[in-house]
């Protein structure tokens, strides 16, 4: 017991004086590095992670040692536990990728207040006021939008080769949750889809897990038979784009490139490259510079991504279209979510009241249509689009 | 040859025949060759050098006191549910329910710290506890009930009250979700920690490491020294002996599983009021299963249990230090953990059973 108490207390004692040694020293390669996923390489979401994880510790110089990448951490006291013994190997800087992680990585940022932790997708940093819990997420809404200008041209040139009518053209995504980081997805991409074949339609189906290949492929197969033309998700197993290319339905994915597993049927991706704000965080941290409570990525940080165009399977152009799409979307002429171009129960919004700062009864607290556009993440990094829009119908929202 | 007879033939060893050194010595023997095994495994799919996988393995469970303790709160929670099958597994009651037992209680303990944060917090603990040992003990009873009365299939019974506990913790997880739609209800009271069992001596684990170890000293009696513990073994090895000795057999088998369930319900509070202060659907994470294992392996004694437990959360807090360490798949951890447990079990083959090599003499060797 002795010997135990030492020891903690030798540990604690190494703790204190971490941040000084690095204040002094602030030499990014020597930082360590840790980072909490919640599966592991075989869902496309945390292998996007972990890419990115690599990708900035290399470009930093962090040595292979020197940063360390826990799988398979589910969203409870294991990720407390992960996040305290990464501290204990020295870790100055601790991120995680999976939104249920987050209270456990406030109780962690509560305990050691000399270490950084950075939690992707996360609403509560901006009203929590820790000095070293930080939220992070990009506005990748953008993202969708220009996938879903892809999807919408692909609708017009199945529409041109007679494949189906005009009136047919309803596309089908399977979420996850229903809640708005789902809904703000789905709906950026519709919108997308729409804003060059106006006809579209989409049905949404929901799975309640974030990695659930089964019923992912159900999801595709179901919204299939409904008579979906195309198909897009946001989930993260193969389930669905597996299913497409069983299929033969065009598919657009999220968080990388499904080409290699789908050469037929694969048009485009969007992912978050979550690299500019890995280095971003980590650098501030080395130097002793605050990193920001709330950071947002978007196109011209280089945050939001298109993967390649499948030009086998996408419509003639599409490169060039979502080229000029991206250009209007960063100056501003385009906007994701302008109230002109969307109604709510047949009205177009001039006003709409969303829940930014979380809490356990949804109180709607912040006014976020401005300038004739929903402003997404705007007021918190994490996206809190949660309208139902007209076009739009859910299928099953038990989840 | 002579002999017509196969090359070996199997008899099952009498009671007593093997002296516990030898049991002992197969079972060192067969650990070794497990080792053996999966070092060759490791060098052949990763190149990498197995002695540093296995001292990784143990720094990963042992390395530091953070590990130790999370260690041991891993080995109490399975060592919990184990204490809870084997009354009913003494009793040739195959209670596979305890997954839903531990979910429904760690439901019922989580209702109490959402609906009544403001009581004082002595009584809403009091309140707690009571109601995750009732619904534990509930949820055993149900299917006892049936047993004992209608002689229905305990096995499909209490696996199907699983699901059960399942769907309702899910169904009350969106129920009370945080934000809405997102499928999760986070960590409930974090700011007034309401509900929250104490923390003794500063560690967060060290009340479960106790309350697991009174139980256990507990199971050991009750089991060996009880009247109520002869009952339940009289009733397992034949129900006309339990009837001759005029033992009521249905009462025996609802009051059993309701202290199965009981415990259940322990552990179901203390990792919803102690640890993880949340309710998923996945918060029992296999452990109900997983007993049974432990609960065989230490052949119903609640002092093997203790090891067989350490052995169990060793291998997979190992098999996490791997992955993180080499870049290894999880997966990988867990064919080394298959292979281990694999010999593990097999030895208790060579324990229970004789190989006798048919020589032409006719004289057996092993």
């Amino acid at each position: 017991m002795k010997k135990l108490l030492s020891l903690v207390l030798a540990g604690a004692t190494l703790l204190s004086f971490t941040p000084a040694v690095y204040a002094a020293d602030a030499d990014v390669s020597d930082m360590k590095v840790g980072f909490i996923c919640l599966h592991d390489e075989n869902s496309t979401y945390d292998l996007n992670f972990i890419n990115s994880a690599k990708a900035a510790c290399e470009n930093l110089g962090i040595a292979e040692d020197n940063y360390f990448i826990r799988t398979n951490v589910p969203e409870g006291q294991e990720c407390y536990e992960a996040a305290a013994e990464l501290v204990d190997r020295g870790c100055d800087i601790v991120f995680a990728d999976s939104f249920g992680h987050e209270d456990y990585m406030i109780q962690a940022a509560k305990e050691f207040p000399e270490v950084q932790f950075c939690h992707s997708t996360g609403t509560k940093a901006h009203t929590e006021g820790l000095d070293n819990y930080h939220n992070a997420f990009a506005s990748i809404y953008e993202g969708r939008y220009l996938a879903g200008v892809a999807a919408g041209l692909k609708l017009n040139q199945m529409i041109e080769d007679g494949e189906f009518t005009e009136d047919e053209a309803k596309i089908g995504y399977i979420g996850a949750f229903t809640y708005a980081e789902v809904i703000s997805g789905y709906t950026s991409f519709f919108l997308g889809a729409r804003s060059v074949c106006p006809s579209a339609t989409m049905e949404v189906t929901f799975t309640g897990s974030w990695y659930d290949e089964t019923a992912e492929k159900e999801g595709a197969n179901k919204l299939i038979q409904n008579g979906c033309k195309l198909i897009s998700q946001h989930a993260d197993s193969m389930g669905a784009p597996t299913a497409c290319e069983t299929a033969g339905v065009p598919d657009v994915s999220y968080n990388g490139s499904t080409e290699a597993a789908c050469p037929n049927t694969y048009i485009v991706s969007s992912r978050i490259d979550w690299t500019p704000y890995y280095e971003l965080a980590i650098t501030s941290a080395a130097a002793g510079e605050e990193i920001p409570v709330d950071y947002t990525g978007d196109l011209t940080t280089g945050s939001v991504l298109l993967t390649d165009v499948n030009e086998n399977v996408a419509a003639p152009g599409t490169v060039e279209a979502l080229e000029t799409v991206r250009e209007n979307l960063m100056n501003g002429t385009e906007k994701v979510f302008d109230t002109e171009k969307f109604t709510v129960e047949g009205e177009n919004l001039t006003s709409w009241e969303a829940d930014v700062d979380t809490d356990p009864e949804y109180t709607p607290d912040t006014e976020v249509i401005e300038d004739g556009e929903f402003k997404e993440s705007k007021f918190r990094s994490a996206p809190y689009f949660d309208l139902q829009i007209d076009g739009i119908t859910l299928l099953d929202t038990a989840f | 040859m002579k002999s017509r007879r196969s090359f070996f033939h199997i008899a099952k060893r009498k009671d007593d025949e093997l002296p516990g050194w030898k049991a002992w010595g197969i079972r060192a023997i067969s650990l070794i060759l497990a080792l053996l095994v999966c070092a060759v495994v490791t060098t052949l799919l990763t190149g990498l050098n197995p002695v540093s996988v296995f001292t990784t393995m143990i720094d990963g469970a042992f390395g530091t006191s953070r590990r130790i303790w999370i260690l041991m709160q891993n080995v109490a929670i399975l060592l919990c549910i184990s204490l809870a099958v084997t009354p009913a597994f003494r009793m040739r009651f195959w209670n596979i329910g305890a997954e839903g037992q531990v979910l429904i209680s760690g439901l019922a303990a989580a209702s109490c710290m959402i609906l009544f944060p403001n009581l004082p917090n002595w009584l809403l603990i009091l309140i707690m506890c009571a109601a995750s040992v009732a619904a534990g003990a509930v949820w055993a009873m149900i299917p006892a009930f049936f047993k004992a009365k209608w002689n229905t299939n305990e096995t499909l019974f209490t696996l199907m009250m699983n699901y059960v506990a399942m769907q309702l913790v899910s169904y009350f997880v969106i129920v009370w979700e945080v934000p809405k739609g997102s499928g999760k209800i986070g960590i409930i009271n974090q700011n007034t920690e309401a509900g929250w069992l104490p923390v003794i001596g500063g560690q967060k684990y060290l009340l479960t490491i106790i309350v697991v170890l009174i139980l256990t000293a507990y199971m050991y009696v009750y089991l060996n020294y009880t009247k109520h513990g002869y009952e339940l073994t009289v009733v397992g090895e034949s129900e006309r002996t339990a009837r001759y000795l005029n033992i009521k057999t249905g009462r025996v088998i609802v009051r059993t599983l309701m202290l199965s369930g009981a415990i259940c319900g322990v552990a179901g509070l203390l990792l919803v009021g102690g640890t993880d202060h949340t309710i998923t659907s996945t918060i029992a994470d296999g452990r109900g299963f997983t007993a049974v294992m432990v609960s065989w392996l230490a052949k119903f004694n609640p002092a093997g249990m203790i090891f067989a437990s350490l052995l169990i959360v060793f291998l997979s807090r190992g098999a996490n230090e791997i992955s993180t360490i080499f870049g290894l798949n999880h997966a990988f951890g867990d064919i080394l953990t298959g292979i281990i447990l694999f010999f593990i079990i097999g030895s208790e083959f060579f324990i229970n059973y004789q190989i006798r090599l048919s020589g032409r003499t006719g004289k057996e060797e092993r």
